[in-house]
């Protein structure tokens, strides 16, 4: 079968499936929302420097909270012409669309397509946009320009950004002023004096981790690594129990003899023969038992994001499964239950 | 035999894949429709965590960072969702912040699912408080070494820091007796470490929770610069049962769904795993079978 021939079985075989699901029970994936009306009073400003003052007013805006399926069934019950419990038509489209792109990322295991390129453009896209806009917002107009023109953020844009203090308006001067030199990069004859930022970059990364790396990987680790090759443990009653002794001193004895010889199949300053080479090859196994665990817990976290997708797809899109009761029983799950218990 | 050695030589890498969704899927539907999971015994990273929080006086200041996103919940917002329990349990004072841009978003979704829902006497800036985002990584961290409102000066709602009465006294990150990061990467756990707890000269008392990958760069921090560690969905499952058990009502009703994600999820991890150890058993039956009749060519 070509390739684009199987893609239509594949396709045509979940649309089918999906629309039997659509029409048992209480059909599937629909997202509800609860309107919730808020009215604040606001107290009176008073004019200052930084603030022009504004008059107490009313403020009044609608909130609609997401709710279980559970209570637009109980709210509709009581009174089947209730407009404060409702199905949102946005939040579903956007339910079905996370669906859509999950499957058509988990559709690369089987083989490329325009379907898993669509998704990674458009994860590609948004996460840069996203950036851009938190970069945006979180940094340059609180920091950058709540710092230089304080006045006109407050007065246009974040009404709530506390009065920067002289050093901060100084800095942010000084980070313009980089973050100017540093677009020089764009240009082929100046491109040189982007360095200058560059070099500032550097060094304040370099400064900062030199000292937290000494203080708490090169120190810190290696008084840990100081142990006592007999750990007595007391029990309870403060008397000295053997098993506990003998399992703290083993593992007191793992790591010292762990550390000595993973540090000596670095050591390439002496040929690895004879005892050297031998405590090397012992160096070797404790490296593969790390990355053994390593991998280990890689697989346990990539499982546990597969399981969060795959119950997405089962427990809010296709409603075959509720294990947080947010809804009421349904075909699949009764016949589940038939089934297993 | 020959014959399976040459079926699994040649097998396409789907069929793993396959092979792998039903081992995830299947104990996903089963325990979604029975509701039963699987027993857990805790290590004692994940009992110190659950001791540290314990050891806290009633009232105490705990500062909660959410350093993960959307993209790492699965593991992560389980864990989060327990240590936000224990603590509302525990009468504690919540202080949220977040060093990751979608953080905001993930505390108040916490704050909606376990205080808003089952501690309603909670208040928001006497027992909780939402300090929201803050962009800088390590220099955040830097900064609250010294000057915690100046790194954090308004809530995520736009209260100036000083006037919420929850961090009346607080000046530094010090004055918090715990501090836990909810870690999905950078800036994480090891900034948080290298940052903030070796530079208060252990005086600060760190726990994390954190995701599977990062989970064996953090272990030799444990116990001296880290109290306490939850190493992925495991760590998160065992102490997901720890607080359930601590918390348990006297009259055995269940415990509500939403505490019980990370033990749900130790299904499939089993279900996977499994897949793995026989699809390595398999694999090693392979290469040893072809090494034997490359060696029996030759001879």
């Amino acid at each position: 079968m070509s390739p684009s021939k199987s893609w239509i079985v594949i396709i045509a075989v979940i649309v089918a499936l999906v629309g039997i699901r659509l029409s048992i029970g209480q059909g599937m994936g629909k997202v509800y929302v609860e309107q919730v009306d808020t009215v604040v009073e606001v107290e009176a400003v008073a004019k200052t420097k930084d603030h022009d003052g504004s008059p107490a007013q009313t403020v009044k805006w609608t909130q609609f909270n997401g709710v279980e399926p559970n209570k637009y069934y109980a709210a509709q019950a009581t009174n089947p012409a209730q407009t404060v419990v409702t199905l949102s038509w946005p939040r579903t489209f956007g339910l079905w669309l996370g669906a859509f792109f999950t499957l058509a990322i988990f559709s690369f295991m089987y083989r490329d397509n325009p379907g898993y390129r669509l998704a990674e453009a458009v994860i590609i896209g948004v996460s840069a946009a996203y950036w851009m806009v938190i970069g945006f917002w979180d940094v340059v107009v609180p920091k950058l320009f709540g710092g230089i023109a304080h006045g006109f953020v407050i007065a246009n844009v974040l009404p709530t950004l506390p009065a920067p203090p002289t050093e901060q308006v100084i800095a942010m001067w000084f980070a313009l002023g980089l973050g100017g030199i540093l677009l020089m990069r764009l240009s082929s004859k100046g491109a040189w004096i982007s360095m200058w930022s560059l070099a500032f970059i550097i060094g304040v990364t370099a400064g900062l981790k030199i000292v937290s790396h000494v203080e708490s990987d090169l120190i810190a680790q290696s008084v840990a690594t100081f142990k006592p090759l007999i750990s007595p443990q007391a029990g309870a009653t403060g008397v000295i129990e053997l098993g506990p002794t003998v399992w703290a001193s083993l593992a007191n004895i793992l790591i010292v003899v762990g550390v000595l010889c993973c540090l000596t199949y670095f050591f390439f300053s002496v040929e690895h023969k004879g005892v050297v080479g031998r405590a090397a090859r012992v160096g070797i196994w404790y490296l593969m038992i790390t990355f053994g665990a390593a991998f280990g817990f890689t697989v346990m976290g990539r499982v546990a994001l597969l399981a969060a997708r795959v119950e997405f797809l089962f427990d809010d899109w296709l409603w075959l499964i509720d294990p947080a009761g947010k809804r009421v029983v349904e075909v699949a799950a009764a016949a589940g239950s038939f089934l297993f218990q | 035999m020959s014959g399976f050695i040459a079926t699994l030589e040649r097998l396409d890498r789907r069929w793993i894949f396959l092979a792998m969704a039903i081992a995830v899927a299947g104990p996903i539907v089963y325990i979604g429709i029975t509701g039963k999971t699987l027993p857990e015994t805790s290590t004692p990273a994940a009992q110190a965590v659950y001791d540290a929080i314990e050891a806290l006086p009633k009232g105490s200041r705990v500062l909660i960072s959410y350093d993960f996103d959307p993209g790492s919940s699965g593991e992560l917002l389980p864990m989060a969702t327990s240590l936000v329990h224990q603590c509302a349990a525990r009468d504690l004072k919540m202080v949220f912040i977040a060093l990751w841009p979608l953080g905001p978003q993930m505390v108040t979704d916490t704050i909606k699912r376990v205080i808003t829902a089952d501690f309603p006497q909670m208040k928001e800036g006497v027992d909780y408080v939402n300090l929201g985002f803050q962009s800088g990584n390590e220099a955040v961290m830097k900064v609250m070494l010294t000057d915690f409102k100046k790194a954090f000066p308004k809530s995520e709602k736009g209260t100036a820091t000083g006037q919420i009465p929850m961090l009346e006294g607080v000046t530094r990150v010090k004055d918090f007796p715990l501090l836990v990061t909810i870690s999905a990467g950078y800036p994480g756990a090891k900034e948080w470490i290298q940052y903030v707890v070796s530079s208060s000269g252990g005086e600060i008392t760190m726990v994390t929770g954190c995701t599977g990958v990062q989970t064996p760069q953090l272990f030799p921090y444990f116990p001296a610069q880290l109290r306490g560690m939850l190493g992925a969905i495991k760590g998160a499952a065992e102490y997901e049962s720890l607080v359930n058990a601590s918390l348990a009502p006297g009259d055995n009703s269940p415990v509500p769904p939403k505490y019980l994600e990370a033990q749900r999820r130790m299904g499939p991890q089993l279900g996977a795993h499994l897949l793995m150890v026989a699809l390595i058993i398999l694999g090693n039956i392979a290469f040893f079978a072809q090494r034997r009749e490359k060696a029996q060519v030759k001879s």
